[in-house]
């Protein structure tokens, strides 16, 4: 009766392949990782989306945090808040993660970074150890906090009722105005947001972001004095730009232009990257990265090139400002 | 006067237009450009996990041209070959099989309409009105005629066994995006697809094979699928647990809302297609579509939901398919707050935003079928509004 078609899997395609984990545990390799462990991992591969201490950098998913929101306006939905099983932060981590490198995170490292994620939301102690041996034994707060779908029975009644054909009701009064929010692209080919803010909940993951766009090609001239520890300062600033530019040898653009010969350069000029026209017109200008305009850009990045698509809030304190310009000047040669 | 286009001859009663090897493969002619998918930079930390928006306000009929239909990707739309293609079913199942694609065109196959529609269509109304544009408001849906195997065909070469009650879908891509899927879907109407509208899937609609599963929510039209495992039960993923589960007003959440309810709109008029001819004839058109079967009967209303009229459908309605509707009316500048209502062969009546709040509250993100209205004024621009 089959067809006879295809042929056999091998058990170590099987293998290579067959990587979920379930609710019980089942798929678990074995391994262990520590919280200590788990936050440097967690530093190195996931802080630049996720925040250092899981709480979320702009719009990217939070991990921590949100403790009884569920049941409030806007609620914070995290793998402490919210997420039922352990396994599939697990799996998840291992399977997906880091956005843009997934499947680089061994067994012990992917325990790592889930005890760490767990002590971000405090479900357990700082020299926890998460292992497949005690993997069943963390509480998820949330566990008990689903139903399965019951539309059938609670909606369905009441939504088949015959439909009103006449006089259906008194009176119509407008109630609420999308145009009071205006947060609709108005131009067809223009990706910038209209309005600044994202309203209530997105769809798909959580709402607006980091875009990036600044600057330019190479220019040399170099830094007549590296103070090393502003440099290092800057790095860790610049965590907040990583998701959008990359910086240093070979560094391509992304979701922003690279970073590399920015200091120097017309604005809206790296070879390659498709800028606003409001960055174009910028450069047109006459407008040149410098200490002072990027310094500008940087502090409010709407304000002073307005309608650019960098979608970053900007750096409230001078030092980061000056912090990220002596890291971008060092690394961005 | 009379008219210069009719009078006068016009270049193209003169010369040539472009040769038949202008364009191997066509494109929309330029005067359409604005007929294209949109982003809503706000909403989403990065376009490679994003989504855009079909534009419906500029569609007709019932089809969605791949080239416009909505993508949505975990991790970036992949570029992979056919030839490197490779589908694996395993776990609880008699034969453990990989198939190539070559493979796959070799069994019996099916066409099939179906619409695709995200649950978090509509998603960013629950808390009031806030887009601007059908095509945001309801554009995270797009309906294709598919060809390929049913999930069924493949299932029993496999051969099922009776402890089998679920199967995990799994895409090929770098965001590894899964499903569970109970085994009485998976083996009444879930369609592997390798094409879409007679021509191959897009690269953003899954090229070369994708996963159907029709009236179902659009995230587990598992695209690049690779990995069919038979279980006993769900694997819980991310995208079923954290993600595209419905959290009601008192905190508790539903999970497992797959099925997508009846819903219709008006893509025209409305905010992105204004009334500019004056008063006179206007066609009132729109979508709607139901996940639990066939549409039967689309009511349109002028008055904000004082009073309705049937609208025409255009064809009959096809299960989880698109269905067209037509209000003809005769506008003297009135001002009208246009909203359209769907009812599905199960009896099921498409809910107000009201009606839906009662139960669900405004923090589901997810299944809002509600009722849409446009307030059309008299000068023919219209705007997304709540009434009473």
């Amino acid at each position: 009766e089959p067809f006879g078609l295809g042929r056999a899997a091998l058990p170590e395609e099987i293998a290579a392949w067959n990587l979920d984990v379930s609710p019980d545990g089942t798929g678990l390799p074995p391994g262990s990782g520590s919280v200590a462990d788990g936050e440097e991992l967690f530093s190195d591969r996931c802080a630049v989306c996720h925040g250092e201490f899981a709480e979320g950098v702009d719009n990217w998913p939070k991990l921590a945090g949100g403790m009884d929101t569920l049941n409030r306006k806007d609620p914070l939905k995290t793998v402490g808040s919210y997420w039922p099983y352990l396994s599939t932060v697990w799996d998840y981590a291992h399977r997906s993660m880091p956005f843009g490198n997934a499947q680089t995170l061994s067994a012990d490292e992917t325990y790592a970074i889930v005890a760490y994620i767990i002590y971000s939301n405090d479900l357990v102690d700082d020299d926890f150890v998460l292992s497949n041996e005690n993997f069943l034994e963390v509480e998820m707060p949330n566990a008990d906090g689903f139903i399965v779908d019951d539309r059938e029975t609670v909606e369905y009644p009441e939504f088949s009722k015959p439909a009103c054909m006449e006089n259906c009701k008194e009176s119509v009064e407008i109630t609420a105005h999308a145009t009071v929010l205006d947060v609709t692209p108005n131009d067809p080919n223009d990706d910038a947001p209209a309005a600044e803010a994202p309203a209530t909940d997105a769809p798909a993951e959580e709402a607006a972001a980091p875009a990036a766009e600044a600057a330019t090609e190479v220019a040399a001239a170099a830094p007549a004095e590296v103070d090393p520890a502003l440099v290092a300062a800057g790095e860790t600033v610049f965590k907040k730009c990583k998701a959008c530019h990359k910086i240093g040898e070979g560094a391509k653009h992304a979701t922003g232009p690279s970073l590399n010969g920015v200091v120097g350069r017309k604005a809206g000029g790296a070879d390659g990257f498709k800028y606003s026209p409001a960055m174009i017109a910028a450069g047109e200008g006459g407008m040149v990265w410098d200490h002072e305009t990027i310094g500008a850009y940087l502090k409010d990045p709407k304000g002073f090139v307005p309608k650019n698509k960098m979608s970053f809030a900007g750096l409230k304190k001078d030092d980061d400002v000056a912090a990220v310009l002596a890291y971008i000047e060092a690394t961005g040669q | 006067g009379p008219d210069p286009l009719i009078t006068e001859v016009q270049p193209w009663a003169t010369g040539f237009g472009d040769g038949v090897d202008a364009t191997p493969y066509g494109l929309p002619i330029k005067y359409e450009a604005d007929v294209v998918r949109r982003n809503v930079g706000w909403l989403t930390a990065d376009v490679i996990s994003s989504i855009n928006f079909t534009p419906i306000h500029a569609l007709e009929g019932t089809i969605t041209p791949q080239g416009c239909a909505f993508e949505r990707h975990h991790s970036g739309a992949i570029e992979m070959r056919k030839e490197d293609y490779r589908l694996m079913i395993h776990g609880l199942v008699d034969r453990p099989l990989v198939f190539t694609y070559e493979d796959l065109e070799r069994f019996p196959r099916v066409n099939q309409t179906y619409f695709l529609e995200c649950a978090a269509n509509s998603g960013m109304e629950w808390a009031g009105a806030q887009l601007n544009g059908v095509q945001f408001t309801q554009g995270m849906i797009h309906n294709m005629e598919y060809t390929g195997v049913t999930l069924r065909t493949l299932l029993e070469e496999a051969g099922v066994q009776t402890a089998g009650k679920w199967v995990y879908v799994e895409g090929a891509d770098a965001s590894s995006n899964g499903r569970s899927i109970p085994i009485e879907k998976a083996l009444d109407d879930c369609l592997i697809a390798f094409k879409a509208n007679g021509e191959a899937l897009r690269k953003e609609h899954g090229y070369p094979v994708r996963l159907c599963v029709p009236g179902w929510e659009g995230n587990m039209w598992v695209k690049w699928l690779r990995r069919i495992e038979v279980m006993e039960g769900p694997v819980e993923s991310r995208e079923e647990t954290s993600k595209y589960t419905d959290t009601l007003e008192d905190g508790t959440s539903r999970k497992w809302t797959w099925v997508m309810d009846a819903k219709s709109v008006i893509t025209s008029p409305s905010p992105q297609m204004p009334i500019k001819h004056g008063n006179g004839p206007l066609v009132i058109t729109g979508l709607a579509w139901s996940g639990r079967g066939a549409i039967t009967k689309v009511d349109v209303s002028l008055d904000g939901g004082k009073n309705w009229k049937e609208a025409r459908l255009a064809n009959p309605g096809q299960p989880m398919a698109l269905t067209r509707f037509y209000l003809d009316i005769n506008w003297q500048g009135e001002e009208m707050l246009l909203q359209a209502r769907a009812t599905d062969d199960t009896g099921y009546v498409q809910p107000t935003k009201d009606q839906l709040r009662a139960i669900r509250g405004e923090n589901s993100v997810y299944h809002n079928n509600a009722i849409q209205t446009w307030w059309v004024k008299s000068n023919g621009e219209a705007e997304n509004v709540e009434v009473s």
